[in-house]
């Protein structure tokens, strides 16, 4: 066996054999399972809170069809009693509150009078709810006051939907749009996380090596470099393989909970994602699944696919380097902190820029700069690319990503060469710009 | 080829700090070679050099005859001052990983292994884990990995730190027997005791030069005074005799040895007068009880260099 891959199992073994490592792959998912279903059961008991909210109608426009029950509200007509009685009413009882119409003598005077009495301030669903109907109502009054046909108005209403092609005839659909944002935004989140938590994983160990004192035994059988790679890679696939765990338990998990529970299962994804987010993936999982199917083919699957695993490996060799040489510079973990920002910040701007430019506008010019900046590139170029990206872009990104890659391991494996036998030093920048002229 | 390692003008600078300044060593084959000097003299840099972790400005290193290249790694052995295993690794996995990275296939390692364990009767730690075992376990541990692959070349920088006497003389043993075996030692140490148990030849490395090399016997040689302690038996006839001899020798101090009456001397010969002349002057003056020639030992030699080299 050749040394790097000796020293890749052993760093293999070390991990996966770590106590903290076999609770966390087995902990994570029910965690993240259990704190769901926690949300999940909390937002159902805030429904089943009724709320009774009632109304007094003096300019009698309005009718009881108008303040349908729902699920979560109802609603009592005090249009009977007298203004301040119903206040008084409503008051001492554990309504939530009394939604006032009064009469004037044109609609738009009705519109801008209308008051909310409630103990509480209510929140902006329940207004924009009976804002929605006082609205509707009154613009129906309106109409037929001038003399507007409310059967042909509503018949001229035209959706437009416009299906949207690519040049090569491809047939694309918004739900696709979506699933885009959805599929990149989850890659790039992804390669952050898996960044963050294995790159520190490579840094603690590298500090283990030389709290230890072993590394100078080591580096004597072996080059520096080939101990620093045999790290970062150890970690990785240790890394790669509790992705792949927690991937499948969550599945196991899912496929169980739905099917015994009955719980939807979407509800539980929709956790991570925005509420926007989830509401589209519920419409999907409304629509056939023969159509989701049809367009999940229109997607580059396979590019995004490549993509996906070589900014990956690119992105993660880059920063766990980083990692590696903060580690080799510092005694203990408390020391890294000056060196950490740095680092984070990068990865934070890939991902906010991701989320906010690239889903809003793909190629803008934000977007496409970010995607070629080798420290946010794995993270935004992923993002871009279920939209589309020209090849020679992602040839370009690659390309800076794998120089920089090589510079940045180059500056790593001097920082770290120097720093591995440097006992009781707590460096500053300067003394590591000087590490690398030595 | 008698010489195993030759190191030629090796430099090697820190930015502004010159850590070697040209220093060239010979390590005879099958000899235990002391390197000693002041802490932060460059001893360890230049061990690291001879181990290939840091690359030397300038100056060549030839092992076996052959200039110093990766494989050569295989063929030294290297416990280093700053020591340690990983904590949570059992002992026998530890040993083993250390073994292939040398080199060893993992059958021979086995092997090899099951036979140092047997031989500091350590059998039963094989599946404890290191942070399990007191320090001077773990140093057992970590000298068995350090000679288990037979280097032609072992290097030690203070191998007695952490251990109690009786282990350090353990080592101390095992280190000769590797000696008789063939191997060749580099030793590194402040014990002056111990170098001037165990060491042929010596290098004294003080403020990044070598200041003296060679073999410990020639050394000390060149380091005599010329100075030899006397007793006289002079019936009674101290203070004569004593200004007799003073008349005519350099004589530094004098003692009378009240219980036997001898007159104890230490006479400083000058260039051209040899020992046997003394000799003779003295056996007309008494019975000649006690003489011998005062032989520095590594300290002085030690601290007289580096004071020197102030």
């Amino acid at each position: 066996m050749s040394k790097l891959k000796l020293i890749i199992h052993r760093e293999f073994i070390a991990k996966v054999r770590n106590k903290t490592f076999l609770v966390m792959t087995i902990l994570s998912p029910l965690l993240v399972i259990g704190m769901s279903a926690f949300i999940g059961y909390l937002g159902k008991l805030n429904q089943e809170n009724v709320r009774i909210i009632a109304y007094l109608d003096e300019s009698k426009l309005f009718e009881d069809q108008d303040f349908e029950d729902t699920e979560s509200v109802k609603y009592l007509n005090f249009s009977e009693d007298d203004y301040e009685v119903a206040k008084t009413k409503v008051d001492l009882s554990d309504y939530f509150g009394l939604l006032y119409i009064p009469k004037k003598d044109s609609i738009k005077d009705i519109a801008s009078n209308v008051e909310f009495y409630s103990k509480k301030s209510p929140n902006i669903v329940v207004i924009n709810s009976l804002e929605n109907k006082i609205e509707e109502r009154l613009r129906q009054v309106k109409m037929a006051q001038l003399g507007i046909d409310v059967e042909k108005l509503n018949d001229s209403k035209i959706n437009a939907d416009i299906k949207l092609l690519d040049f090569e005839g491809e047939k694309s659909s918004k739900l696709v749009n979506t699933l885009k944002s959805v599929l990149g935004m989850a890659g790039g989140y992804m390669i952050m996380m898996f960044i963050i938590i294995y790159g520190a994983m490579v840094m603690r160990s590298v500090i283990e090596e030389k709290t230890s004192r072993i590394v100078e035994v080591i580096i004597s059988s072996v080059k520096p470099f080939q101990l620093m790679m045999g790290k970062i890679i150890g970690t990785a696939l240790a890394g790669l393989l509790q992705f792949t765990i927690w991937g499948v338990l969550l599945l196991i998990v899912m496929v169980v909970a739905s099917s015994v529970f009955g719980v939807d299962t979407l509800n539980v994804q929709g956790v991570s994602v925005p509420t926007e987010e989830a509401e589209v993936m519920k419409s999907i999982a409304k629509s056939d699944a023969q159509l989701v199917f049809e367009e999940l083919k229109n997607l580059p699957i396979a590019t995004m696919f490549f993509s996906f695993i070589i900014y990956f490996i690119g992105g993660y060799l880059l920063y766990s380097s980083i990692y590696a040489a903060i580690g080799a510079a510092v005694d203990n973990e408390t020391d890294t902190q000056q060196f950490m920002l740095p680092v984070i910040i990068p990865l934070m701007l890939g991902v906010y820029i991701g989320f906010a430019s690239v889903i809003s506008d793909p190629h803008g010019p934000v977007a496409t700069i970010f995607s070629m900046i080798p420290f946010t590139s794995p993270i935004v170029m992923l993002m871009r690319i279920p939209f589309g990206v020209a090849w020679w872009e992602i040839v370009i990104s690659l390309l800076l990503l794998i120089g920089t890659f090589l510079l940045i391991v180059w500056f790593a494996a001097k920082i770290y060469r120097v720093g591995i036998l440097m006992y009781g030093k707590k460096p500053s920048y300067k003394e590591l710009y000087k590490w690398l002229k030595y | 080829m008698s010489d195993l390692l030759v190191a030629e003008n090796i430099v090697k600078s820190y930015g502004d700090y010159t850590a070697l300044n040209k220093v060239s060593i010979a390590v005879p084959r099958g000899s235990i070679f002391g390197l000693l000097g002041p802490n932060g003299a460059g001893k360890t840099t230049l061990i690291r050099i001879i181990n290939q972790i840091t690359l030397p400005d300038h100056g060549k290193i030839y092992l076996d005859g052959e200039e110093l290249k990766p494989d050569h790694v295989q063929q030294i052995g290297y416990l280093p001052e700053e020591r340690g295993l990983y904590k949570s690794m059992k002992v026998g996995e530890q040993a083993l990983y250390l073994a292939q990275l040398k080199g060893l296939s993992k059958s021979d390692a086995k092997k090899r292994l099951k036979y140092w364990f047997e031989k500091f009767e350590i059998g039963d730690w094989w599946n404890k884990k290191v942070q399990e075992l007191s320090k001077g376990m773990a140093q057992k541990i970590q000298f068995i990995v350090t000679v288990m692959h037979q280097p032609k070349l072992l290097i030690f920088d203070e191998p007695f730190s952490g251990f109690d006497p009786i282990n350090a003389n353990l080592i101390k043993d095992e280190i000769l027997q590797l000696r008789d075996e063939g191997a060749t030692v580099i030793f590194s140490t402040h014990r002056m005791e111990s170098v001037e148990e165990l060491c042929e030849y010596i290098a004294l490395i003080d403020k990044s030069n070598k200041i003296l090399d060679g073999k410990l016997s020639d050394i000390k040689r060149d380091f005599r005074t010329n100075t030899f302690d006397i007793a006289l038996d002079t019936n009674n006839r101290n203070i004569d005799v004593k200004a007799e001899i003073s008349s005519k020798f350099q004589v530094s101090e004098t003692t009378i040895n009240t219980l036997g009456n001898d007159l104890a001397l230490k006479i400083k010969l000058e260039e051209g007068t040899s020992s046997n002349d003394l000799l003779n002057y003295l056996s007309t003056k008494g019975k000649i009880a006690h003489f011998a020639e005062q032989i520095p030992n590594a300290n002085d030699i030690f601290i007289k260099a580096v004071n020197q080299n102030k």
